[in-house]
């Protein structure tokens, strides 16, 4: 199985550790992992902001990028949900059929990182051990858009060391939105509060999510008020060995 | 499309109040508001669940009230004229308004005719949505609302804020203080020593308003269904003003939006049990009045239907945006949405607030009256999940996006498309990726002070007035990469 990660540019730029750790991953649990070079960014920001014309060369791109893989991995839930929803809408909008049919053909071969370990490979305990108190957030787009159900979470329970609580109104968004939290950077932020105060009521030391952004975002304001929780990447945690804790 | 010039005025009254982003920043600063939304959204949220939870079949009434929907707005044509030759044989008579004058017009001229210079209201959206209250007060003719909520709006002179509960915005202390000062201006005055207890405040309105019904002679009201083959109208309330208000006066004046058009009778089994459970998270509602036309002796002896378009064959047109067409109202959209719950209904400066209203506005109104409403929501996804009749909210909203953009695209770019495009150059090529990359990382440590922006410039201010970000690493992920994986072709 040839397989790509698609880092996204968030990661790339900003988390380049969370792009590490599903490569670490994937090559402990004896895959290979290639990095197109040739990838930038699935053209979500453009899309939800409403620039389609500038989406399209992105969708493009993805599709040329990735073409021959068996398939893609990325640890974005939600730039996953762009490619598997909306680059189809965008090549179509713009009558592009060729490129259509190249979204067809990839677009079932892009996986969420954990819809590729559970569902893909098989796997929900990957041999990960993270000793510390943990809560997970599911973020919006892996909740309602990917419908990645528990599988996170059944990662997670099967990491050694870990303790898992509980994050009530977990299923509430965090605010962020993309550009949503400049356009209505009020609103975002009064829901970023109420998304804080219930991860600090938790009482876990780190919170967990499956997407980067989200975790930008809320660890934005857990940094602001010195909560004193850190943030880590789904991925960040199952990469996590005995002796070489992250 | 005409209505999307510019200078015609929109047919959905009540826009052009601030912008959704300033109106929802005034919102979110008020506490009393922020306790009154959140208490009354999160005991509405949860009953809905409950009442949900109790079937095992909600999927596939959801999918059946969607196809049902879809299928109606199909051929919604042949159904409205079906629907008018029934009205008209059981008794009714049938107006046809293309817009918000128009129907105001026909209504204010059927009351004139009555020689009535009062009407009792059945709540309504269709008639909040075209000012019907204002323009018969232009006319010298006083329309009394009768539901609890809308009573509560009517005499605080204010807005509805929810489309189910006008007055989620209020609590008790504040309705009884509202009471016991304007009751008195209106009719009845509230009696001595109100307290704020929920029942004192319902009795103190079953009092003012009772002398209302038994006075009244013509009736405004809304509908939530018509059936095209039997010419049936459908109320769904639950206090029991809308049923007095359709069986006591002689005239009765409903102002329906076209797409309330359904089928047949048999058709009102699903939305029967989507509807209450959806609003209020009963499994039945409490009272659904329907009428066939006017018979003898009993209820009203004049039954005039006005059948309203006001922007919605417009929308129809729209293959993506028509879905909104299918919304029964329930508001469960409303009380899900993470945003609604922290700014209410007044922000979006329409009769239809929420993820509903941030679709229907800006496509009944015209794109160009309210631009800023299709990026009221972070796309959490919320709103499609509890809808009824399926409605994608969220692809609607995409959709509507990229229509408000491509409105404003003009021969000179706003900052935002300027940014927008030079962010598509940047991450059309690695190449330039990296150097942008580069560039980042670079100002982002002069920037950083212990390796944390706390403050960041332009526009990215209004990130960092609430949120910390981590200094840019000096390695990108490509970069660790390249500088790891050095086999050629990669
Ligand atoms: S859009 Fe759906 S959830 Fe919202 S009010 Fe209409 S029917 Fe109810």
């Amino acid at each position: 199985m040839r397989i790509a990660l698609f880092v996204t540019c968030l990661c790339d730029t900003l988390y380049p550790q969370t792009g590490k750790a599903v490569v670490a991953l994937l090559e402990r649990l004896g895959h290979r992992v290639d990095f197109p070079r040739a990838q930038t960014c699935c053209g979500q920001m453009h899309f939800n902001t409403g620039y389609r014309p500038e989406a399209l060369p992105l969708v493009r791109g993805f599709a040329d990028a990735f073409a021959g893989y068996d398939a893609v991995v990325t640890p974005s839930a939600s730039c996953a949900g762009m490619v598997r929803e909306h680059h189809r809408t965008l090549a179509v909008q713009y009558g592009e059929p060729e490129l259509a049919a190249a979204v067809d053909r990839l677009a079932p071969r892009v996986h969420e990182l954990s819809e590729f370990l559970v569902d893909v490979l098989g796997v929900t305990d990957v041999g990960a051990y993270f000793p510390h108190r943990v809560t997970y957030h599911p973020t919006c787009h892996s909740l309602r858009m990917l419908r990645t159900g528990d599988r996170p979470l059944r990662l997670l329970r099967a990491v050694r060391g870990i303790e898992l609580v509980e994050l009530p109104e977990a299923e509430s968004c965090c605010g962020f939105g993309g550009t949503f939290a400049l356009k209505n950077a009020e609103v975002s932020a009064a829901m970023l509060a109420d998304k804080v105060r219930q991860v600090s009521a938790s009482r876990a030391d780190v919170l967990c999510a499956a997407d980067s952004s989200c975790l930008l975002h809320i660890g934005g304001g857990l940094s602001r008020l010195r909560t004193g929780i850190g943030t880590r990447h789904l991925a960040e945690i199952l990469a996590a060995t005995e002796g070489a804790e992250r | 499309m005409t209505r999307t010039a510019k200078n015609e005025p929109p047919g959905v009254v009540w826009l052009g109040t601030p912008h959704f982003p300033v109106a929802a920043r005034t919102a979110v600063g008020d506490p009393q508001l922020r306790e009154n939304l959140r208490r009354a959204t999160t005991t509405i949220r949860s009953r809905r669940l409950a009442a949900v939870g109790e079937l095992d079949d909600w999927e596939d009434l959801r999918t059946a009230g969607a196809a049902v929907k879809r299928a109606a707005l199909r051929h919604l044509d042949t159904h409205l004229l079906r629907l008018e030759e029934s009205v008209e044989r059981a008794g009714g008579t049938v107006h046809w308004a293309a817009d918000a004058a128009e129907a105001n017009r026909i209504v204010t001229e059927l009351v004139r005719a009555t020689g009535e210079r009062e009407v009792v209201k059945v709540k309504s959206m269709a008639t909040q949505e075209i000012g019907l209250n204002e323009a018969l007060s232009a006319a010298g003719i006083t329309a009394y609302e009768t539901d609890l909520a809308e009573l509560i709006v009517q005499l605080a002179d204010d807005r509805p804020s929810h489309i189910l509960v006008p007055a989620i915005h209020k609590n008790r202390t504040e309705i009884r203080e509202l009471f016991t000062t304007t009751m008195g201006q209106w009719g009845r005055p509230a009696p001595e020593n109100l307290t704020a207890d929920p029942a004192a405040l319902a009795e103190a309105a079953r009092l003012h308003l009772r002398e209302r019904f038994l006075r009244a002679r013509v009736a405004v009201s809304g509908a939530n269904f018509a059936c095209a083959d039997t010419g049936t109208v459908v109320v769904v309330e639950s206090e029991g003003n809308g049923r007095m208000c359709l069986t006591l006066p002689e005239t009765l004046i409903t102002v329906m939006g076209i797409e309330k058009v359904l089928p047949t009778f048999a058709d009102l089994d699903v939305f029967l049990q989507l509807l209450p459970r959806s609003a209020t998270g009963e499994r039945m509602n409490p009272y659904t009045s329907m009428w066939t036309g006017t018979h003898d002796g009993d209820g009203p002896r004049d039954f005039h239907l006005v059948l309203l378009d006001n922007g919605r064959t417009a929308t129809l047109r729209d293959t993506v945006g028509r879905q909104a067409l299918a919304c029964i109202r329930c508001s469960a959209c409303l009380n899900v949405c993470p945003v609604y719950e922290r700014t209410g209904g007044h922000a979006y400066g329409s009769p239809y607030p929420g993820p509903i209203g941030a679709v229907l506005t800006p496509q009944l109104a015209g794109i160009e009256h309210a631009p800023s409403l299709p990026f009221a929501s972070t796309l959490c996804g919320a709103c499609y999940d509890a809808c009824p009749v399926k409605i994608d909210i969220p692809e609607v909203l995409l959709h509507l996006r990229a229509r408000a953009v491509e409105s404003k695209r003009g021969p000179l770019p706003s900052p935002e498309a300027l940014v927008m495009k030079a962010a598509a150059t940047t991450l059309a090529s690695p190449r330039a990726l990296a150097w942008a990359q580069r560039a980042a990382a670079l100002g982002g440590r002069v920037l950083a002070r212990r390796g944390v922006l706390r403050r960041l410039p332009g526009p990215l201010a209004r990130w960092s007035a609430s949120r910390d970000t981590a200094a840019p690493p000096r390695e990108t992920f490509r970069a660790w990469w390249r500088r790891t994986h050095r086999r050629p072709g990669q």
